[in-house]
């Protein structure tokens, strides 16, 4: 039984895996569909919960709720099959892509599609960063959180990892004091 | 060694983004440049994210997938390209793996943890700043291929590029499917391509 449930696992997780585009929130939906509605391993308010923990753990969303469904399923080895389903259709696919590019990527069309298809992905980039603008706060620390975090990164090659640290503390400091001042 | 790396990597990469996706591109490039940079160029990586956002899966796993076979490819043939493939991955993977693992167990009180609230009103703000970064890079790419100097004596390639992104930037704003934008940018710039307009 214990078996039959972890194939199941991941199997769901393998579908998701090889069927969603984009990643990351375009999975939700289709968790949703599977995990609750077919498999009812998770109810609708652990797919809330499982969004608002994915948003503040590090790590791809789509790792994170494979994990956590997974957990929730079938103890720790449901999480190993989960996050085992999701990433599988990712690395065969993209492996055997990484032999093709390289092959093709000599020819003269698939130079010109690129030339065109970096244009197009800073587009992409562009809705992205707009789209992590409005679900970031807003306010004066915030404000000062993302000019230093662009000046210190892009302008003066500070390591990404520093970066990240300090604005955590940042934060956490800055939260503390103003909330300090609302009891005040 | 190169695939201790690699783990390594990843594995620091995978901890320290918050907000999946694109908030992984600022650390990519910055630490493939410093790593491999002879390997993969960054017009590559551009060229990678979009055949990241085009094939299914998370766009971190398939980026640490590519870049590890790119990687590991040079130790050998094909297994070693598997073995960067797989050690890239997991690098990416564990950090998530182990701290839901946590979380699940101690939710509630993760959840009204103030300390956990306080770094978010800090990380979020910042994962825009460094995507804006990750921009500013991308355009760099995109608009002055021969660094930001020979820009200055602009081809048309610049204006081609130009125009082609501001039309995208309509697209995408107006939800059109990324693959269904990143076909389009591929069929222009095969089109203009053809017309000799980028030799």
């Amino acid at each position: 039984m214990k078996l039959k449930k972890l194939l199941q696992v991941f199997w769901t997780f393998f579908k998701i895996g090889a069927f969603t585009f984009g990643g990351g929130y375009a999975m939700i939906p289709l968790i949703q569909n599977e995990a609750v509605e077919k498999r009812h391993w998770v109810t609708d308010d652990d797919i809330l919960e499982i969004v608002a923990i994915a948003e503040s753990t590090p790590g791809p969303i789509a790792i994170n709720s494979a994990t956590f469904v997974g957990y929730r399923a079938a103890g720790v080895l449901g999480s190993v099959c989960g996050t085992l389903g999701v990433v599988l259709p990712s690395f065969v696919i993209i492996l055997a892509l990484s032999f093709v590019l390289q092959e093709f990527q000599a020819l003269r069309a698939v130079q010109y599609a690129f030339f065109g298809i970096r244009a197009g992905v800073l587009a992409l980039l562009l809705k992205a960063l707009w789209t992590m603008y409005k679900k970031s706060p807003k306010g004066w620390p915030a404000y000062v959180v993302m000019g230093l975090s662009f000046l210190l990164t892009a302008v003066f090659s500070i390591n990404v990892i520093f970066v990240i640290i300090g604005c955590a503390i940042f934060g956490l400091v800055t939260s503390r004091i103003l909330r300090k001042g609302e009891v005040a | 060694m190169a695939f201790l790396t690699l783990f390594l990597t990843f594995f620091t990469i995978g901890i320290v983004t918050f907000g999946g996706g694109y908030a992984m591109l600022p650390m990519i490039q910055e630490q493939v440049a410093a790593r491999w940079g002879d390997l993969i160029s960054e017009a590559q990586l551009v060229d990678f994210v979009a055949v990241s956002e085009s094939t299914p899966g998370p766009f971190a796993i398939n980026m640490a997938t590519y870049i590890g076979s790119v990687v590991g490819g040079e130790q050998g043939g094909f297994m070693w390209q598997v073995f960067g493939s797989f050690c890239a991955t997991m690098g990416v993977v564990l950090p998530s793996f182990i701290i839901i693992l946590i979380v699940a167990r101690i939710y509630d009180r993760f959840k009204e943890s103030r300390i956990v609230k306080g770094c978010m009103t800090g990380l979020k703000p910042a994962v825009v700043g460094l995507i804006a970064g990750a921009v500013l890079n991308v355009m760099g790419t995109v608009f002055c291929p021969g660094g930001w100097a020979a820009a200055l004596l602009s081809t048309p390639a610049f204006y081609i590029s130009g125009a082609i992104a501001v039309l995208m930037v309509t697209l995408a704003f107006k939800k059109v499917p990324p693959i269904v934008i990143i076909c389009l940018s591929a069929a222009i710039g095969i089109a203009v391509g053809y017309m000799g307009l980028l030799d």
